[in-house]
């Protein structure tokens, strides 16, 4: 493998024989950037030079015997909705086309301790609205497997920079699939942690009740590696939970003893393609041949995820999204007449078709008269789909699903027709409506040659049971080894 | 249900979003906030009368820290990305 296909721990194992160095390494994904991403658009910006001394200075410390942290010497991309001190942050959106943090995320501050080199700031759908970076004010990501196709959403950025031989690893952040999707588009692992596992701190808000930040990577292990950096109680983030981060790493190899594997026995949902259905298939007859017992769970309430979502999720943006007033930060329209008309012009200028339509579908479910019927509603389906959950993981450890009906998109396929786009979030919304954690893992081609991923669920605060199972799968299937091209 | 909400409703919406709208977006909002309503209708199916809402993934109240004083971001810093500032205060068009 090449310094810019390999995996973190082959890497870091390079480093730690003295066979490559950091600065080697960064560089030579910097280049990989400068040659191919002006054909995938991954990057809305790099830190070269930062980047280049970080790697340095993490080779001189490796040289003179220094401690170092988890991820010494290992580019990092970060989606563009996480803050680092000095970078733009922008949400690929106009209103933060020039906005600079003065602090860095919770997560970045982790990612410095364990002399991680950040080498730059990835594309995604506006505020992580969306499913296909379509919905970027800057540019969108093309798929490396088929640059004619989407990389996927909201974190297609961070999922095709890792496809792409750009950086080994990459955050990104989920709130209805935000990392599995692109993840599954892109044929790179990537996980939600349970809601609070990683504190959201320096996380532009989308949807506070959903969101959580997660790992890409290009094996089950490198993401272990990045989650236990990540995890872990921060006061700033008041639902960051105060529960001990196991190594997740540690026990990655050990199979699980009589693993119950749960599947949805009628899989009826609409448009699922052949392809992914045969993939889910022969994924469960893996662990079948591990094995696994595999056990049918139902979950009733499944139909109704992405109505709920789509009522619970917007309802949280209009809510977050009304700090951008063209006060404090971000951008201030040119022409106005008043105060009140400086809000609404700064807004109705700088925000996209898509942010607008979750603001205004947010808005209405929580004005009066309208309260009862759409918000409290979906909070109280909220519920029902939650204890379908703790009912199914009574009987089962993981459940086994796709993570989306199709292999990516054509780009500009679904870019008009906003509710079929939602529609694709079929199989994702409900693991960040319950909190619980998700995976995505390479599973399969389809017969276009195109990524297809499988979704493992594991209850709250089970990532090691997820990732264990995971890594189950992927030593028995080589998915995880193809790279594009 | 109507399939699609009119211009009123929109511009009504609209106003509280303070957002300021093109024609071409209110008659396009109106048609698809209209179709995603009506898809987001299927939870009338279920009966939710005994249900508790559901408002965090884990149900935490209340998270207090001790009241201490603690570094905050320096003036400059915190006005570095001020649309218009005097260098003391942000800056925002007459109220009055």
């Amino acid at each position: 493998m090449s310094n810019t296909s390999a995996t973190a721990s082959e890497l870091l194992a390079k480093m730690n024989s003295g066979e490559v160095s950091s600065e080697e390494i960064t560089a030579a994904c910097l280049e990989e950037i400068a040659r191919r991403d002006n054909s995938i658009n991954a990057f809305l910006s790099l830190q070269a030079e930062t980047a280049l001394e970080t790697a340095r200075e993490v080779d001189r410390k490796r040289k003179a015997g220094e401690p170092l942290g988890k991820l010494a010497g290992i580019p990092v991309a970060l989606k563009d909705n996480i803050c680092a001190k000095g970078a733009t942050t922008t949400c690929a959106s106009k209103m933060l086309e020039a906005f600079t943090p003065p602090y860095d995320a919770h997560i970045v501050e982790q990612l410095r301790a364990a002399d991680a080199v950040l080498i730059g700031k990835t594309n995604l759908d506006e505020f992580a609205m969306g499913s296909s970076t379509e919905n970027s004010a800057f540019k969108t990501t093309a798929n490396p497997w088929n640059t004619k196709c989407a990389a996927g959403g909201s974190s297609g950025g961070s999922a095709a920079a890792v496809a792409a031989g750009f950086a080994p690893l990459s955050l990104g952040s989920d709130t209805g699939g935000s990392i599995r999707q692109p993840a599954s588009f892109c044929g790179v692992v990537g996980l939600k942690p349970t809601y609070g596992r990683v504190s959201r701190y320096g996380l532009v808000a989308f949807a506070s009740s959903l969101d959580q930040i997660g790992p890409f990577a290009r094996d089950v292990t490198d993401a272990a590696l990045l989650l236990e950096t990540i995890a872990g109680k921060d006061q700033r983030d008041t639902t960051s939970l105060d529960a001990d981060v196991p190594s997740y790493t540690k026990n990655l190899e050990q199979p699980l003893e009589n693993l119950k594997v749960g599947y949805i026995e009628h899989l009826h949902a609409e448009g699922l393609h052949e392809d992914v259905k045969a993939a889910t298939q022969q994924a469960l007859e893996v662990y079948k041949s591990l094995g696994a017992e595999l056990i049918p769970v139902e979950l009733p309430h499944a139909k109704y995820c992405v109505a709920t979502y789509y009522i619970i999720a917007p309802s949280e943006a209009s809510s977050n999204l009304a700090r951008y007033d063209g006060v404090h930060y971000g951008y201030r329209a040119k022409q106005f007449d008043n105060m009140i008309d400086m809000y609404a012009a700064s807004r109705g200028e700088a925000f996209g078709d898509e942010v607008k339509r979750r603001i205004m579908l947010g808005t209405y479910a929580l004005s009066s008269g309208y309260y009862d019927a759409y918000y409290l509603k979906a909070l109280k389906v909220r519920r029902l789909i939650r204890n379908d959950f703790e009912q199914a993981f009574q009987k089962v450890d993981i459940i086994a699903s796709p993570v989306t009906p199709t292999p990516a998109f054509e780009i500009g396929e679904l870019v008009d027709d906003p509710l079929a786009m939602y529609l694709a979030d079929i199989f994702t919304t409900s693991a960040n409506l319950s909190g619980i954690p998700g995976v995505s893992v390479p599973a399969g081609m389809s017969q276009n040659k195109l990524p297809i991923g499988l979704q493992l669920l594991a209850p709250p605060l089970e990532e090691e049971r997820l990732l264990r199972a995971a890594r189950m799968f992927e030593r028995e299937t080589d998915w995880h080894r193809q790279r594009p091209e | 249900m109507s399939t699609q909400l009119t211009q009123d409703e929109v511009l009504k919406v609209a106003s509280l979003s303070r957002l300021k709208l093109s024609e071409t977006e209110v008659t396009a909002l109106g048609e698809q906030m209209g179709s995603v309503l009506k898809y987001i209708a299927m939870l009338d199916e279920l009966d939710t009368t005994d249900i508790e809402p559901m408002a965090h993934a884990i149900e935490i109240s209340n998270v207090f820290r001790d009241d201490q004083l603690q570094e905050s971001l320096p003036r400059e810093q915190a006005l570095s990305n001020a649309p218009q500032t005097d260098g003391k205060y942000f800056l925002v068009p007459a109220i009055l």
